[in-house]
């Protein structure tokens, strides 16, 4: 039984949040189904997109907690097609982000998707220090955090010789304005949780 | 021997691509009785209608037979242009050899046959015709409106300014109806009060609209153009002349804790009151039940003090007859007693309110001002639950119907408390959202999207107490049907839509049809929506079904232009095509012996007893007489009588049975 709707005043509740700082309303959604219908991920997912907004619209923590902890949150991929199709154009994929980067924060991850936790960590970190993708970093710091040293290594010389792993980092990129865009979101997040 | 003239239509290919029309022709000039058979591509055209015409004259017709398509579609035309031909226009008759031949049969000998046929049965008809003139009523150019809410104020007002004189009856004591009691009205928040008002006052003003509050249809006889109508005008107990409205009365009355029924009992008012302070008219009424004088034989404190001497205790009601020609009924709606739902603590907690209360909480007039205070403590309720579909569709305890208005009104109460309460949480449980109207699905978006109403699709089992807070247990479908318990501190149930407790009654004193449900039965569902079955009654607003306010406006004013319709011709004209009681010399008078079986069957109570009296005034045999202004031409009665002394004008029995002889 739970103890529906009685979000805490203390804690702003995770709606509340991604209205904030990521300004998506789940209130928009009226659960048509429409993005779970079309989700390619869907399959792989514990928790129906839809269902995802739903939780998170009863702002109780026991409903925010089962949406942190789905795997659908690392299941999607972010193709999109969900807030393309959405008729209240609630855009589910920033929720998604949100939502993963809520888990990490409060370490609450669902454990199946380890992998998927570890390249999400490595291709930010890679971004945040390199300004852009650095693919060859990205592998190597994926490798170290889950272990699978040899996985598809028999794909690498291609990949080498055709361009798409280089040894160093790419140059031009703005590193500094992205290591901003990091700064900020940190302190929005700071901030909305006061 | 007659002298018919047959005159077959090609209708282009349409009939004569399926019928050998020249065989038609020739068979036709063999018929007894036909002198003159001819065929052309277009009888409905000019030509052709003229053809009709000159024929008539040169061949000296007394009967025409045109073969072509449905009478419904040119009967009205061919029979016009045989009067101008110089006979009686009931004298030609149709053959219907398109719809009922052409169109539904393959081309060939067996098609032609039954074009034959068809024609054959018509000639034999021709030759029975009896020369009928259409019937003449007269109509009294005067209506009746039954109600007094924003139905009936609308009709009035729109027949009234259309030049005819109004009654309008409302049975209680002000006119205003449910709508001077809402607080806001959907989707524009307008305050109901603010454009009702005007209109009240423009009833009142109107020099063709009589009022008649605190008053009732007590009888209704006659039929369209000529009703009776009985009004008894209960007694007020003040001289309404000389009452000015002070107010001095319902102050100074002893009695003052009389559960307000404007306010739905969340305030008191005296045993002499005004229902509200906008009421029209502005005089008081004197609440028999509840006043010391009647009870007791003393008091008097309001006569002793009202400084025009207006009260009366010695009024009596009066009763009024009235000629009026149509009637409008408005008599509205009302919401369903919760009691059934007990699941839901109504009248068990105070804090558990229904729709109406929740209006007069919200209403700058209401008992709070318009501040959001629940009953039991005035404290503001900062968790309010709302609780659709309370009565609605619900078989077993309350209605199997939706009843249209609670998903609005619903999200109107729930934004309306989000504003007035700051901070405070409003949550609705539904089972479908059904706002289909124009700004509707916009404005239950905004009540979620901007004012932050909590929507829970799922039903509510029960309202309990817990530790003196309500607790409502219901589901959230959405969530897999999971249990939902929340802790609110008031509930407000939108309630279902009823017919009035006296719609039943009323029906039958009028004879107006009514659904299973007591709403009054429109004539037809969608061609035909604001008549009734009776001729000369109209309805309007929520006696034929639960409405909201646009739907009621537009639908009173439907109405009303089918009265100001009716009222714009010098009289009625009818068709002919009625039954009549035959009548004989004596000491026969009529075949008709009296027992009036017809009068059981006949569904538009068109059957009257008739008294044959001698030149002494004895009567001598009492008949059934056909009233013409309400017969319909049905024939019901013709096949009940058991001595075949009524017949139907235009399609008589030996008619009928002289066209199935033919073949």
């Amino acid at each position: 039984m739970s103890s529906h709707h009685e979000s805490s005043s203390a804690h702003p509740s995770l709606a509340a949040r991604l209205e904030k700082e990521g300004e998506v309303s789940v209130a928009d959604c009226y659960q048509c189904g429409k993005c779970t219908a079309g989700c390619p991920a869907a399959e792989e997912m514990d928790v129906a997109p839809s269902q995802v907004l739903r939780l998170l619209q009863t702002e109780t923590p026991k409903h925010e907690d089962r949406a942190l902890k789905s795997l659908s949150i690392w299941m999607c991929i972010g193709c999109e097609t969900c807030v393309t199709r959405c008729p209240q154009e609630v855009d589910l994929p920033r929720a998604m982000d949100f939502l993963r980067q809520e888990a990490l924060a409060r370490n609450v991850a669902n454990q199946d998707a380890d992998d998927v936790v570890a390249f999400h960590k490595a291709f930010l970190n890679s971004v945040e220090r390199a300004g852009r993708l650095f693919e060859l970093g990205m592998v190597g710091e994926y490798k170290l955090r889950t272990g699978h040293f040899f996985k598809d290594m028999g794909i690498a010389p291609t990949m080498f010789f055709k361009g798409k792993l280089g040894l160093f980092p790419h140059g031009g990129a703005n590193k500094r304005e992205v290591a901003d865009i990091f700064a900020r979101a940190r302190a929005v997040k700071k901030e909305s949780k006061v | 021997m007659s002298r018919i003239g047959v005159f077959i239509c090609h209708c282009g290919e349409n009939i004569a691509g399926t019928v050998d029309v020249a065989a038609v022709t020739k068979a036709a000039l063999d018929m007894p009785g036909v002198v003159h058979a001819v065929d052309y591509k277009y009888m409905c055209s000019d030509p052709g209608q003229t053809m009709l015409k000159d024929a008539i004259v040169e061949k000296k017709l007394d009967g025409v037979v045109v073969a072509a398509c449905s009478p419904r579609m040119h009967e009205p035309t061919f029979r016009r242009t045989a009067e101008e031909g110089g006979i009686n226009p009931y004298q030609c008759e149709m053959a219907n050899i398109r719809e009922h031949c052409s169109w539904v049969h393959e081309k060939g000998a067996a098609t032609t046959a039954k074009a034959i046929d068809l024609v054959r049965f018509q000639v034999e008809k021709v030759k029975r015709d009896h020369p009928l003139v259409p019937i003449r009523v007269p109509i009294t150019k005067k209506a009746l409106v039954l109600g007094g809410g924003i139905a009936g104020i609308q009709a009035a007002l729109d027949i009234a300014n259309a030049g005819s004189p109004v009654l309008l009856v409302e049975k209680s004591p002000s006119i205003g109806g449910h709508m001077s009691q809402l607080s806001e009205t959907f989707p524009t928040l307008d305050c109901s009060q603010c454009i009702l008002t005007p209109r009240m006052v423009e009833v009142a003003r109107h020099p063709l609209i009589t009022l008649y509050t605190y008053s009732e249809l007590e009888k209704l006889d006659g039929f369209i153009g000529n009703f009776k109508a009985t009004i008894r005008k209960k007694a007020r107990k003040i001289d309404e002349k000389l009452c000015n409205g002070c107010g001095v009365c319902q102050q100074k009355c002893p009695v003052k804790k009389i559960p307000d029924e404007f306010n739905e009992g969340l305030s008191n008012r005296a045993a002499i009151y005004v229902p509200f302070p906008q009421a029209v008219p502005n005089k008081p009424v004197i609440d028999l039940a509840n006043c010391t004088y009647y009870k007791t034989g003393k008091c008097k404190a309001c006569e002793k003090l009202c400084p025009t001497k207006a009260i009366r205790f010695d009024q009596e009601d009066q009763i009024e007859v009235h000629d009026v020609g149509a009637v409008v009924l408005a008599t509205g709606f009302k919401t369903m007693p919760v009691n059934n739902f007990s699941e839901y603590g109504y009248g068990k907690y105070k804090d558990v309110i229904d729709g109406m209360k929740f209006e007069r909480l919200a209403s700058a007039s209401g008992p709070t001002g318009g501040a959001m205070k629940r009953p039991s403590d005035g404290k503001t309720p900062q968790h309010v639950v709302f609780i659709a579909c309370a009565g609605s569709r619900d078989r077993l305890k309350g209605v199997p119907y939706c009843s249209k208005i609670c998903c609005m009104y619903t999200a109107k109460h729930a934004m309306l408390y989000q504003h007035k309460v700051h901070g405070g949480q409003a949550t609705v449980f539904y089972m479908d959202v059904r706002a289909a109207g124009k700004n509707y699905d916009e404005f239950v978006r905004r009540a979620v999207e901007e004012d932050g109403v909590k929507y829970v699709r799922g039903r509510v089992s029960r309202v309990y107490e817990d530790d003196g807070q309500l607790v409502v247990k219901g589901v959230d479908t959405l969530l897999g049907a999971e249990p939902v318990e929340i802790r609110a501190d008031m509930v407000v149930l939108a309630t279902a839509v009823q017919a009035q407790n006296d719609a039943e009654e009323l029906a039958q004193t009028l004879h107006v049809a009514y659904d299973p449900y007591k709403f009054f039965a429109e004539a037809h569902p969608k061609l035909r929506p604001v008549e009734t079955n009776t001729a000369g009654i109209f309805l309007a607003g929520a006696c034929q079904a639960p409405r909201d306010i646009p739907e009621t406006v537009a639908q009173a004013s439907g109405a009303a232009v089918k009265v100001a319709g009716l009222f714009s011709q010098p009289e009625l004209t009818r068709e002919p095509i009625i039954a009549v009681v035959d009548r004989q010399p004596p000491p026969v008078f009529s075949h008709c012996v009296g027992c009036f079986l017809c009068k059981a069957a006949c569904p538009y109570q068109a059957i009257e007893e008739e008294q044959i009296k001698n030149r002494n005034g004895d009567v001598l045999k009492v008949v059934a007489r056909v009233n013409p202004g309400l017969c319909q031409g049905c024939g019901t009665c013709v096949s009940t009588c058991r001595t075949k002394a009524i017949d139907l004008q235009g399609f008589s029995n030996e008619q009928v049975f002289a066209e199935l002889m033919s073949i």
